[in-house]
């Protein structure tokens, strides 16, 4: 199939139209506006559900109507939307509805700006609403692979019954890259055992519910929840890595900033100094055992964000002090430079000799 | 002899948890005597929010969807645009509907939302323990308004049904009471006349329902029921504020040229 | 000839049935408490039902049965 040159923001809602995604709720917010136009224009003519709803509130509520279905359905948003939505959010994992949640980073906290960032880290992989729960986060770094995630965020939200966020950022959402789309067979989970579709009095009424009023039901609940959250942590975190081998410095980094840590970690090769780059593609479940694989022989370890300073705290715990971590990046909607990467990895090489 | 009336099959059997007197259970049998008579129990989606009401997942025996706060409109879209096919209630609260949730129900009446809303306003939260909601009336006492609802201060009551009957996506905007029999049947009337306006695709119904809240009241449910015609119905008339069915009939009766009454 | 039967442990006692037959022969008996630990509503004369069903559709329980 041949390429072609897409926006992120755009080249995301087609794969997820053809990925057999059905229905998009959205309400307009800079920088993840493309997308919604982009399915605005598309859903109706290719057999789906477009509707911008009157609040990014009423969406994710209207995501999990849909998904209560049983429909492949997904909302996005942008920083300050996921918040609102972070409620619902919680209600749609408490309900085992899967659903696409799409977050195109900016720069907070408040309105911030609309300048990329990825200051959404802790909110992302910890703190998406009230409660015990997770959500399987998935971090692209290209347009090619924000393509080749958003099928696998449907795939993985069906398979494990439950939300799934697609972590962009205002970077990768604008820029415009080649891009391919591969075949790809819709094949949507049977979600007839336990959706809301209709009982045709066939069978005994399904509930879609997060209430468990009686303390122990909702622990047991919450705790079924984690043997499935376990076999996600075993089976699906994914990262990447590169000149990881003989490096005596491991930069960790993920999304569009793995991409500048990427460059500084050619430069510093280029001068000598043996770094190398760790990616997290899953951000929740963290990569733990390929980081450790991959700083095996490391003696110290950078991670580079644009916030300051969220990850590294996985990082840390992924490494339980076994050799230092420092940190360095830069926030607000503010992009790092390679050199600016890379003259830390110069500090830090000189403070290892 | 053979049984003339009793629970409708749409109903489950089980007891309901409402207080003694609460008339929760005479709307949730309405609801499902509708159901059960236009044979709709296999296709229909119930959401239902946040409120005494939120374990009507328990009580109707078609599939549910228990909703955040405020949220049922909004959940109810969602259930309806990715499958027009089913029909699709919520059953929401004053609380609920007219405060936390007053953006999704207007939006949802604006946009012409083909659902119905069965709404039950009894002027408190019911469930929080009798706190003061945006339908309370002026003077009321209530835990949040212990000196009594003073609209200077606590602002007044919404008119729900007259708010919504001005726009244009509403189809049906109805307002009831379960105090007598017959206003029960015209309560059950007006379930129908939503629900076959989701059938033919009219848009957004609203039944609103005059309700009581005897532990909260502070009354007997017999009492209640006198409080309620003697005090809420006078400041929340009955009537049907608007009804499509009724604009179109009388339209066609005006072509015709026929008087419009 | 018609009956009206209370569904003994649904009777929650909030005697609104008692306020909608129009033959005035719903009371709460006082005899017997329900496992709920209430006294329930009954019919005090069968013989004047004439399976109206207004006492059913005034009940918020569905704990009234009406036969004809």
């Amino acid at each position: 199939m041949e390429k072609v040159l897409m926006k992120g923001n755009e080249a995301l809602a087609e794969a997820a139209i053809r990925a057999g995604c059905k229905c998009f709720f959205g309400y307009p917010i800079t920088p993840q506006t493309e997308l919604s136009e982009y399915l605005s224009k598309q859903m109706p003519k290719r057999g789906g559900v477009f509707l911008q709803a009157e609040s990014e509130v009423a969406a994710i509520n209207m995501v999990l109507g849909a998904g209560g279905t049983g429909t492949r359905v997904m909302t996005s948003s942008s920083s300050p939307g996921i918040s609102l939505k972070s409620e619902g959010i919680s209600y749609i994992a408490g309900s085992d509805v899967p659903c696409l949640i799409v977050n195109v980073e900016r720069g907070g906290p408040g309105l911030g700006s609309i300048q990329p960032s990825q200051q959404d880290y802790w909110q992302a992989t910890k703190g998406l609403g009230h409660g015990d729960f997770r959500l399987i986060i998935l971090a692209p770094n290209s347009v090619q692979e924000v393509v080749n995630l958003v099928v696998r965020a449907f795939d993985l939200a069906e398979k494990y019954r439950m939300p799934v966020m697609l972590l962009s950022d205002g970077l990768l959402g604008q820029m415009m890259e080649p891009v391919e789309f591969p075949e790809i067979s819709a094949k949507t989970a049977d979600n007839s055992g336990w959706a809301a579709c209709g009982t045709k009095m066939q069978r005994e009424h399904h509930i879609v519910n997060s209430l468990y009023i009686e303390a122990n039901d909702l622990e047991a609940q919450v705790k079924k929840r984690y043997e499935r959250y376990a076999v996600i942590e075993e089976n699906e975190s994914d990262a990447e890595t590169y000149l990881c081998d003989d490096a005596d410095i491991v930069i960790t980094a993920f999304g569009a900033c793995s991409r500048i840590a990427k460059s500084a970690v050619n430069k510093a090769r280029a001068e000598g100094i043996k770094a190398g780059l760790f990616r997290p593609v899953t951000l929740w479940p963290f990569p733990k055992k390929q980081l450790l694989a991959a700083t095996k022989n490391a003696k110290a370890v950078l991670s580079v964000e644009m916030n300051m300073g969220q990850m590294i705290d996985d990082v840390k715990l992924a490494l339980d002090c076994r050799i230092p971590v420092e940190f360095t990046g830069r926030t607000g909607g503010v992009i790092p430079s390679p050199n600016e990467v890379l003259a830390k990895l110069r500090e830090m090489n000189g403070g290892a000799q | 002899m053979a049984v003339v009336f009793e629970r409708p099959h749409a109903l489950c059997d089980v007891r309901l948890h409402y207080c003694a007197g609460c008339t929760h259970g005479i709307i949730h049998r309405l609801v499902a005597e509708v159901i059960d008579e236009m044979g709709i129990e296999g296709d229909t989606v119930g959401v239902c929010p946040v409120g005494c009401s939120v374990f009507a997942y328990n009580y109707f025996n078609c599939d549910m969807i228990e909703a955040p706060h405020g949220r049922a409109p909004a959940v109810a879209t969602g259930v309806k645009r990715a499958r027009p096919d089913l029909n699709v209630f919520t059953y929401q609260g004053d609380g609920d509907l007219a405060a936390i949730g007053t953006a999704e129900t207007v939006h949802a009446a604006t946009r012409g939302e083909n659902i119905v809303v069965i709404f039950v306003n009894n002027g408190t939260y019911g469930m929080t323990g009798g706190q003061m909601a945006p339908t309370t009336l002026p003077g009321q006492v209530t835990t949040t308004s212990p000196y009594g609802r003073d609209p200077r201060k606590a602002g007044y009551p919404i008119h729900v049904c007259e708010m919504l009957s001005t726009l244009d996506g509403t189809a049906l905007a109805v307002r009831t009471a379960v105090d007598t029999v017959p206003h029960i049947r015209e309560t059950k009337k007006m379930i129908r006349k939503a629900f076959e306006n989701q059938k033919a695709g009219n848009g957004f119904s609203i039944v609103e329902v005059l309700s009581t809240c005897p532990s909260n009241w502070g009354l007997t449910p017999k009492e209640c029921i006198k409080r309620l015609q003697e005090e809420c119905i006078p400041y929340y008339p009955l009537g049907v504020y608007k009804d499509v069915q009724l604009e179109e009939a009388n339209a066609d009766k005006l072509a015709m040229g026929g008087a419009a009454k | 000839m018609a009956k009206m039967s209370v569904i003994f442990d649904r009777c929650k006692g909030c005697e609104l049935c008692t306020t909608a037959c129009p033959k005035q022969i719903v009371a709460i008996q006082h005899e017997k408490r329900n496992k709920e630990g209430v006294f329930t509503a009954h019919c005090t004369d069968e013989s004047q039902c004439i399976g109206c069903a207004m006492c059913a559709m005034m009940c918020p329980d569905c704990a009234i049965i009406i036969e004809k």
